[in-house]
């Protein structure tokens, strides 16, 4: 995880990372991966769901990242995605087959789906009035869900979703559904990594950097973030899936405002544009929503809503910039 | 059909009192205020808690009314020291206070949906022609129209209006002939405030108090303020009047696409004008 830190971080200059900080971290990737997949051995089942549901929420962070970190579009309406894809997801492993590749595969056509439908109007502005749009069109998507109640069972939600099959075979306890969520939330998150790093990815760091420029010298700007936008929907439909795995049951507030400005927490807490700082942000947010909000009679929202003001005023680039004093200029 | 005209003003004033502020403060501070429903929410619950009488629905509007003065002051000061920073970091606090606000308001009211009546003598209903209307909601267009009216004659026709189209214009110009500009962006984000609690109580005989009616305005608000035109008093009326309208008729014609109708109509004018109906690269105060 930690091997990404160098080319997500805010401001760009990927390459200039220096040979021996790239190897070590190579070395603290395959560390966290290894600690992560021996986890179920050693923790209790209801921590392990925990882990399970932090790494559901890490991937939807990390593609919540793509668009605000890397790209510079901050939406508040990126839930919508990750609801559509539970949604589908839970529907499909109902009604035709709970086949592991298959509720996937689907979560991610749908989640891109609906991401293609109503990205083209929110990537013809920038700013904040992107965030206001993509707020605008995550509660009509939602309110879609609440009036489609054939599919989604309304305000009621989905119930009943079977656990997901591989290789024929049910996953039988917390222990394999971590496994899974593990497994999908790695090649999720290689997926995510490789593009920020790739050329289309410097493209979109160009785009956030400065716009007009990169229209300039010829770049297709919108169709840039339209098509991130839409990868950015099918990983967090690919999340969303997972959710459906997880927790097989999906609700309306999975696809609603508090979840989508839950996840911007999570990558403003890690700092925009690293990914696997999204994914710290990710684990704060679900452990003091999950873990600690019922001890706190529910009200574990306050704590994040105080934790997004210091936040905010305390660490302007995310725990991701507290990190990274060397060797950065700016 | 009247009847769902006038439902469509009714909640067009409404949303026309809770929009311009939050226009007038983006406008104005480059601060896109996301507790302005969390305001309107916290008006919503008072104006419930005090229901039932004239005595009661007055208390709550003066309450409301200075609580959102303060409640801006304080916003306005909050959001200072982020000013050299991105739009996005003053979006982002504000975000996280909404969280905080309507939390500490389930907290102080419960969880439940609260209804507030109208005042006496308000609660009725009369004819219009051979219509059966609820009175409150034509009260409630009259007080709307009063205040559009007023608004906008402050802004364009006083000298404090000339000051803060100033200050939106060119807030250093303003400075430099020996104004305190931050005091005139604190009284705006407070009078801005102001409007968002009082539609709150206004609103309550329509919306009643509930968790989650703060994100349900906000996006309404976002939307009358992207199609009016960001910082435009008139975009502000007029994006309102034809949301409350087409929300109006989307829910009787088509209740289960209400949303995306509303959608449509946002994405119809950000297809054909960008910057809003009102909006221009430099749009300022009333124009």
């Amino acid at each position: 995880m930690t091997a990404v830190q160098a080319p997500a971080v805010p401001g760009g200059a990927a390459a200039v990372t220096p040979r021996a900080p790239r190897g070590r971290a190579w070395i603290v990737t395959v560390a966290v991966v290894a600690v992560l997949a021996a986890v179920p051995l050693f923790l209790a089942p209801f921590a392990t769901t925990t882990l399970t549901r932090i790494l559901v929420f890490a991937l939807f962070a990390v593609s919540l990242d793509l668009l605000v970190g890397v790209t510079g579009l901050p939406s508040l309406g990126h839930a919508a995605y990750f609801g559509a894809g539970a949604y589908a997801a839970g529907w499909v492993s109902i009604h035709l087959t709970a086949q592991a590749p298959v509720p996937l595969l689907v979560g991610a056509g749908v989640g891109a789906l609906a991401a293609a439908l109503t990205g083209w109007i929110a990537v013809r502005s920038s700013g904040v009035f992107f965030l206001m749009l993509t707020l605008a069109i995550g509660e009509v998507v939602q309110q879609l869900g609440n009036a489609w109640e054939s599919v989604t069972g309304g305000a009621n939600g989905l119930t009943g979703i079977p656990s997901v099959r591989v290789a024929g075979a049910p996953l039988a306890n917390a222990g394999f559904t971590y496994w899974y969520v593990l497994a999908v939330f790695l090649i999720g998150f290689a997926l995510v990594w490789l593009v920020a790093r790739s050329p289309f990815g410097a493209a979109l760091r160009g785009i956030r950097d400065n716009e007009p420029r990169m229209r300039a010298i010829g770049y297709p700007t919108s169709l840039y973030k339209y098509a991130v936008f839409v990868l950015a929907g099918g990983v967090a439909g690919v999340a969303g899936s997972l959710l459906a795995a997880q927790a097989r049951f999906v609700a309306l507030p999975d696809m609603g405002f508090v979840t989508a400005a839950f996840a911007l927490l999570a990558v403003v807490i890690g700092g925009a544009g690293s990914l696997w700082g999204a994914c710290l942000g990710a684990a704060l947010v679900i452990l003091v929503r999950d873990a600690l909000g019922p001890s706190l009679g529910g009200h574990g929202t306050l704590v994040l809503g105080a934790v997004f003001v210091l936040v905010v005023y305390l660490l302007p680039r995310g725990a991701a910039g507290v990190r990274l004093p060397r060797g950065r200029s700016s | 059909m009247l009847v769902s005209v006038l439902n469509g003003l009714a909640i067009g004033f409404l949303l026309f009192i809770l929009a311009v502020g939050l226009s007038i403060v983006f406008g104005m501070m480059d601060v896109l205020n996301l507790a302005h429903g969390a305001l309107f929410l916290g008006g919503a619950y008072l104006g419930a808690a005090f229901s039932g009488s004239w005595g009661g629905f007055l208390a709550a509007l003066g309450i409301a009314a200075v609580g959102g003065l303060l409640a801006g002051a304080v916003l306005s000061l909050m959001t200072a020291p982020l000013r050299r920073r991105s739009h996005l970091d003053q979006a982002l606090l504000t975000l996280g206070v909404a969280f905080v606000v309507a939390e500490l308001l389930i907290l102080a009211f419960g969880d439940d949906p609260l209804s507030a009546a109208a005042p006496p003598a308000l609660d009725g209903s009369v004819t219009v022609l051979g219509a059966v209307y609820p009175t409150y909601r034509l009260v409630l267009i009259g007080v709307g129209a009063v205040l559009a009216v007023a608004v906008y004659l402050v802004v364009e026709r006083t000298r404090v209006g000339a000051l803060v189209r100033a200050t939106v214009a060119d807030r250093d110009m303003v400075a430099a002939i020996g104004i305190d500009n931050r005091l005139v962006t604190t009284a705006v984000f407070a009078v801005g405030s102001l409007l968002a609690t009082t539609a709150g109580v206004l609103g309550g005989p329509i919306y009643g108090a509930r968790p989650g009616l703060d994100a349900t305005v906000l996006i309404l608000a976002l939307v009358v303020v992207v199609i009016g035109g960001l910082g435009s008093v008139r975009g502000a009326l007029v994006g309102a009047l034809i949301i409350g309208q087409v929300d109006t008729l989307g829910r009787m014609l088509l209740p289960e696409l209400a949303s995306f109708v509303l959608f449509a109509a946002l994405a119809l004018v950000l297809v054909l004008r960008p910057q809003g109906l009102f909006g221009g690269p430099a749009a300022v105060g009333a124009r």
